[in-house]
C-alpha cells in the first residue's frame, strides 16, 4: 500500500521571532519581528523569506551569520515553533 | 583589572596572566574619538558561558574571569579585559590567548566608530 498525501492540505506552520542587529537593524528600520514559516523551513530558508518579504529585505546578504536561540546556527538547521532566529552582522568585539 | 586578577587569585595558581583590548586610533583610522560597542546581550552571555566551558576543560585547574564594556569607549581606554591564572604561566598564557581569540571570534558584539567631525560608521573586525 502507498500512501499519498493530499496536496489540498495545508502544510502546518512554525512562528519564530527575528531579531536584528546593528547595521542590519539600521538598514531595514527594524530590529525585531514575527515571521510565519512551513514547518520544515530551516534557518537559510527564514533569511531568504526575509529577504523577499521586508521592505528593502535584499540588503540583507543571502548568507549572513545567524544564530538560533543564543547559538550559533549553520544555515541548514532547521527551525522549530518559537525559535529566535537572530541575524547577525560580521562580529567586531574586543 | 584588578577585580578580574582577584576573581580567579588562589594560592595554587602561580600565574596570571591579563589582557586589556583598548579603542586605537591607528594612523589609518581617521579621527576617531570613541567606539561604541553594541551586543546581542543574552548571548553573549551565553556564547561566553560555552567559551568558559572549553576552557575548563582543556586547563581544569586554571581560574578565568573576562569583561566587556558596552557603549561610547574613548579611544586609549580598555573595551574588554580578560584574566586567567593557572598553575604554571605556560597555562595561564595559552589560557589566555584562548579566551581572548574565541571571544573576538564568536562574540556577538558590534562598534560603530566616531569621528570628530560628529559622523558615524560601523567597523567590521
Amino acid at each position: 500500500m502507498s500512501l499519498i498525501a493530499d496536496p489540498r492540505t495545508p502544510r502546518a506552520s512554525i512562528t519564530i521571532e527575528c531579531r536584528l542587529f546593528a547595521r542590519y537593524a539600521e538598514l531595514l528600520g527594524r530590529d525585531q519581528l514575527t515571521l510565519t514559516l512551513p514547518e520544515t523551513a530551516t534557518v537559510g530558508e527564514a533569511i531568504a523569506t526575509l529577504r523577499s518579504r521586508l521592505e528593502q529585505g535584499d540588503l540583507l546578504p543571502a548568507a549572513p551569520l545567524a544564530a538560533v536561540n543564543l547559538e550559533h546556527s549553520q544555515l541548514d538547521r532547521q527551525l522549530r515553533d518559537g525559535d529566535e532566529l537572530a541575524l547577525l552582522p560580521p562580529l567586531a568585539g574586543g | 583589572m584588578a577585580a578580574l586578577l582577584a576573581e580567579v587569585s588562589a594560592p595554587e595558581r602561580g600565574g596570571a596572566v591579563a589582557f586589556l583590548g583598548t579603542v586605537r586610533r591607528g594612523p589609518d583610522d581617521g579621527p576617531v574619538t570613541a567606539i561604541e560597542y553594541t551586543a546581542y546581550e543574552a548571548m553573549v552571555v551565553a556564547e561566553f558561558d560555552r567559551i568558559i566551558e572549553e576552557a575548563r576543560a582543556r586547563w581544569p585547574e586554571a581560574g578565568f574571569a573576562a569583561r566587556h564594556r558596552l557603549g561610547a569607549v574613548p579611544t586609549g581606554e580598555a573595551s574588554i579585559g580578560i584574566v586567567a591564572a593557572a598553575p604554571h604561566r605556560a597555562q595561564a598564557f595559552e589560557a589566555g590567548r584562548f579566551l581572548i581569540e574565541e571571544a573576538k571570534r564568536r562574540l556577538p558584539v558590534w562598534k560603530r566608530e566616531r569621528f570628530d567631525d560628529g559622523t558615524a560608521q560601523w567597523r567590521d573586525a
